[in-house]
Order: structure tokens, then sequence, then C-alpha cells
């Protein structure tokens, strides 16, 4: 009896196991589709029999701007070889050690990068740039209005705690158009003041911190004062340094959230300079359409910065996540 | 207790209060000023024409195909989402091994750039070369046109069984009634529901951490007390986990509609144009082109109040109900 109850076991867990791998294949595969793809040649991209990179052979034209073109052997004379091409070129005989082969592409990555104007690394430090300013700039707006709401009385505190909330419950589609004009007026469009500044304060911030303050005794902060303690010192010395986790979960999505964001770099950027990963993604499919190896590098590269901050922090994103969202 | 007023205080609220009073709370008053209002690029506030923004939101029907457009995308998207996610969730609360690797992975769509996925969706939807169709010509099935097709769900689901969809539109004039019949009875178009699929499993993991999360409060004694009462599994969910599961499905429900109603970038991605025959276009796509394609800047503030109010009545609902509720749960 005892030894069936434990072969049922063992058959129930097999059986959530397999669910949950099948499960997690496909929440996987996408990117594993990605990556395979961003490592193929354009024709291997159109060959839908193949799923994996295969060797090819390359010629380099060292006559023409030392393009590497994908070529076919069609006939073989020990030292040279005739090549075709898979482009409208004609047939040429080359010198055999000309050739070369390659598996996995890693050059289409430096295509994809250098294929947009200027380049992807202009669009990475613009959107890094933006994130972290934005991310130390509303960690610090929220630390000192949720220090000011949780620990000192004065006039209209709780309207003014209310009509931030308020704001919570309005979606980001109102904002565009106006901000759009307000930014117009301030001559800000296309720089990284209009990236910026509308996202120095957020009110998920002082409403997490808020929650985080009012669970630390109000005796601590009195016997501080008391103790000669200045307002700026019990905030830097006491309070921050007690409040390290709500703040990494508000850096976290606060990053998150402008590293991803792709309607108002839109909106309010017209020059390729100014242009955020997101955009420059958005506008590199819209012309590149069909180069799907490159679409897939760029993809590619726009993704695993935040995978490997994701693995590297994930203990903070999944608390984070849950707690935000259920408290909130 | 310091009970004095402590003027101080405002000094440390300003930074936060002028970005949000500027940025956050203006641009709501000054939005709806511009909604009662046409003009120009350069003059947006013109004429004044009270509600006449609205009334033509009311009589315009791409704005209606693109509100039942959202409509549909909310409907199949959210209770899909919840349900899968609370099958998942289900199944690693079972104290099983290497819990932290599959969370890991199923949530890995989650903190991905939506833009950059929906791109790799796009290439795996493709219709000569993704992926999907060649595994379907694989199965000797003919291949589909994903996000290309504008064929309605439910009239592609009638052919499959030989049916067709009867052609009530066509007793209405061509206008409002015959789009709206139109478009009810031939369901979403396969191109709005491909875009579902992704969005599913863009948001999947959001949903499943959060279900795991109330599932993990629900104490394991009831389950035990359960069990001794010979209860089998289903009965042990219809009585346990279901019911104390309420507040947390509430709350998924209800922000995985907001999001749903205020779904964009996907969109934008996959389908730049709108997809086939507009059939993709939902309300914020629309508001979109609106406002930065045509620059009518009043009509998109319109179109931005109906999206807000819509919004606006899901959380107060929101707050009204789950309220108290969602504390308890956890």
């Amino acid at each position: 009896m005892i030894k069936s109850n434990k072969k049922l076991k063992q058959a129930k867990s097999l059986g959530i196991h397999s669910l949950l791998i099948v499960g997690a294949f496909m929440m996987a595969f996408p990117f594993l589709w990605m990556m395979l793809t961003s490592f193929k040649s354009s024709q291997e991209v159109i060959n839908v029999d193949q799923w994996f990179p295969k060797e090819k052979i390359y010629w380099q034209d060292t006559k023409k701007g030392n393009e590497d073109f994908q070529v076919e052997i069609i006939e073989d004379y020990g030292e040279a070889a005739k090549i075709k091409f898979f482009i409208r070129r004609d047939p040429i005989i080359v010198d055999k050690s000309q050739l070369t082969k390659k598996t996995w592409l890693f050059s289409n990555f430096a295509k994809a990068w250098n294929k947009v104007q200027p380049s992807f690394g202009r669009y990475f430090v613009n959107t890094i740039v933006i994130a972290v300013v934005v991310t130390a700039g509303q960690v610090m707006t929220s630390i000192l209005a949720a220090y000011a709401f949780v620990f000192f009385q004065f006039p209209f505190k709780n309207y003014i705690f209310t009509l931030f909330l308020a704001t919570m419950m309005v979606p980001q589609q109102v904002l565009l158009i106006p901000n759009y004009l307000i930014l117009s007026g301030l001559g800000w469009i296309d720089t990284y003041m209009a990236l910026i500044i509308p996202w120095l304060a957020g009110v998920f911030g002082i409403f997490l911190l808020r929650q985080f303050f009012v669970q630390i005794p109000m005796e601590l902060f009195e016997a501080a004062i008391i103790d000669g303690c200045s307002k700026w010192g019990f905030l830097f010395r006491i309070l921050i340094p007690l409040s390290k986790p709500p703040i990494i979960t508000i850096s976290i999505f606060t990053f998150l959230g402008s590293w991803n964001s792709l309607l108002w770099p839109l909106v309010v950027t017209n020059s390729q300079e100014m242009r955020t990963i997101q955009v420059g993604l958005s506008y590199f499919s819209q012309a590149e359409g069909t180069e799907w190896e490159l679409l897939m590098a760029a993809s590619a590269f726009c993704i695993i910065p935040l995978i490997v901050m994701y693995i590297v922090a994930q203990k903070h994103f999944v608390q984070g996540e849950a707690g935000a969202g259920l408290k909130g | 207790m310091y009970k004095k007023n402590d003027y101080s205080a405002y000094a440390y609220v300003l930074p936060a209060a002028s970005v949000l009073l500027i940025f956050h709370i203006f641009p709501v008053i000054y939005s709806f000023m511009l909604s009662v209002h046409q003009g120009t690029l350069k003059h947006p506030m013109k004429t004044y024409i009270g509600v006449g923004n609205y009334a033509a939101i009311l009589e315009d029907v791409n704005f209606w195909k693109s509100m039942l457009n959202t409509v549909w995308f909310a409907l199949s998207s959210v209770p899909m989402g919840i349900i899968i996610a609370l099958a998942i969730a289900m199944l690693l609360n079972q104290k099983i091994k290497g819990l932290a690797i599959y969370r890991t992975v199923y949530y890995l769509p989650v903190v991905t750039s939506i833009a950059a996925v929906a791109l790799v969706w796009k290439w795996l939807f493709d219709v000569k070369f993704g992926l999907f169709n060649q595994v379907i010509q694989w199965a000797g099935l003919k291949p589909m046109g994903w996000l290309q097709d504008s064929t309605g769900v439910f009239e592609f689901m009638a052919s499959i069984v030989g049916l067709g969809i009867p052609e009530t539109y066509l007793m209405f004039e061509p206008g409002f009634m015959r789009e709206m019949v139109y478009g009810l009875m031939h369901g979403p178009s396969i191109a709005l529901c491909s875009i579902t699929i992704m969005s599913i499993w863009k948001g999947l993991g959001y949903n499943v951490v959060i279900f795991l999360a109330g599932l993990q409060n629900i104490p394991t004694g009831l389950y035990e007390a359960a069990e001794i009462d010979g209860a089998n599994a289903w009965q042990k969910f219809k009585n346990v986990t279901w019911p104390l599961l309420a507040p947390t499905t509430f709350f998924v429900f209800i922000m995985s509609t907001i999001s749903s109603f205020q779904v964009f970038v996907q969109i934008f991605m996959m389908t730049p144009f709108g997809g086939p025959e507009r059939s993709t276009s939902v309300a914020v796509f629309y508001l979109y082109e609106k406002a930065f394609k045509t620059f009518e800047f009043g009509y998109a503030s319109a179109l931005a109040y109906v999206v807000f109010f819509v919004i606006f009545i899901m959380t107060l609902v929101q707050r009204k109900l789950g309220d108290g509720q969602t504390h308890q749960g956890v």
C-alpha cells in the first residue's frame, strides 16, 4: 500500500514536471529562435527546412569595399574554384585561399549595430543615460517626498498626497498630447530634457516608500532629533540605510520602465541622434522589414542586457513584483 | 509627538510636486481644454467647439472599430491569460523541485523589452518563412496569414467545419451599424488574435508570480482538513483554492483589463499601419495616429479622454470592490 502510494507520488511529480517543462520550453522558445536566426545567413533564414546555422563558404570582395558574399563552389580546379553567387552576379574563378568557411555568423551583430544611423551604440548611450538619470532622480524625489509625508506635519498634507495618488489613475495616453505641447513650448522637443525631466518623479515610488516608512516607529525619529540629529541627518544616516529593499525595488522598476518605453521617446524625438534603443528598433524594423537575421541580432542585443540584469538581481525582481502588485 | 507644523516639509515635497504638477496633473486639465477646441499644429486651441470633438467621435466608424478591436483584445487576452497563469501557478505550488528555475523562465518575457519581443514574434508569424507556418505545413495543413489576415476568427472557425457567417450585416446601410454587426459576427481578425497570443505570452509570468504569492498564502491546514473530509482534487480547488484566491484573481483581472485597454507597443511593432483592413487598430493606436500622424490634437485629446473614462471606471470598480480584500488576501 505504502509502496504504491510512493509510486503514485512519483508519477504525479513526473506529470507535473513534464507539463512545466513543455510550458517553460514554449516560454523560452521565441528567445532561442531569435538567437538561432541571428547567427544565420540571409540564405539560411529563408530556407525553411533548416533550423541551425550550417557551414557556409564566403568570399571577400577586396576590390569592392571588402564585402563578404556567401558563395557556392560549382567547379573545383584544385588550387582555384569557380564560385556562384546567391545574388545577381556572374560566377567567377577565384583562388581557393580567398574562400573562408563560417558557421555561426557573429558578424550579423556588427552589421545590425552599424546598419542604423548613427549606430546602435548611440542609441544605447541615450537609453542608458536616460534610464540612469530618471532612476536616480525618481528615487531621490520619492525619498524626499515620502519622508515629508510620513515624518512631518504640514498644512494640506493629506490633500497633496491624495492629489499625487490620483495621478496613478491617469493613463499615459492622456498625458501624451498636452506634454508634447508643453515640451514644444519649452523648446525641449528632441532633447534629453524631454526624455528625462517629465519622469523625474513618480507616484509609484512615493507610495511604496511611504508604505515602508510608516512601519518605522515615530519614536526613532523623535529620539534622533532630541539627541541632536538634524532632519537631513536622520534621513541619510538612519532612514535611507534602513530602506534598501523598497529603494532597490523602485530602482529596478523605474529603470526597466524607462529602458522599455517606446511611445514617449517615439513622440518627443525626431532626429536619429536622439533615438533610444526601442525607437531605433522600430524604425529599423520598418526600414529593413525582411532582413530577419539582422533584425533578430538587433533584438538580441536589446534583450540580452535585460536578461543578464534580471538573472543577477532576480531576488529583487520577483519579490518586488509580487509585493508591489498586491500592496498597490 | 511632533504635532507642530513644520514648513520645511514643503521643501522636501517640492521636487516631486513640481514635476508631477507640470507633467502629470496640469496636462490632465490641458488635455481636456484641447479636447473642446479645434485648431492647428501651431495653434491647437484656435476655436472653441464645445463637445464637437466628442460628438464627432461617437459618429466616427473608425473609432468604434478600434473600440471593438480593443474590447476583442481584452476579452480574448484577459481570461486566457488568467486561466493559463493560474494553472501554471498551481503546478508550481506543488512543492516541486526546481521552482526557482521554472519561475525564472516563465518570468523572462516580462522583463524583456516588448518592442524587441514583438519583433521576434513578427518573425515567427512571417507568412512565407516564419516558423509557425513551417510547422503547420509539416503537419500537412494550409499555412495561415497570421498578421496579414483580416478574416474574423469566428468566420475562420466556421469555415473549418464548412459553414459560413450569415450576411446579416448587408441588411444595414453602409456605415456604423453595418460595420458593428459585421465586426461582432465575424469576430476579431486573425491578425489581432496573433497579437493576442503574443501578448498572453508576454504577460503570463507577471500573473504567475502574483497567483503563486496568493496560493502560498492559503493555509495548508485547509487542504489537510479537506483531505480528511475526503475531498478530491476538484473539490479542493472549488471549495478552498478558488474562494480564497478570489481577491488575487480579482486584482489580476482588473489590472490585466486596464493594461489591455492601453495596449499599443506590440500593435505598433507588429502591424505599424493598423493591420489588414485596420483590423488591429486599437484605441490607443488610433489615438496615436490621430495625434502624431495627422496632428488632430483636439480630436485625439477627446479620444484620450474617452479611453481615460473607460479606464477610470474600471479603476474605481477595483478600488471599491477590491480594497481591503486584496489586503486581507496577503
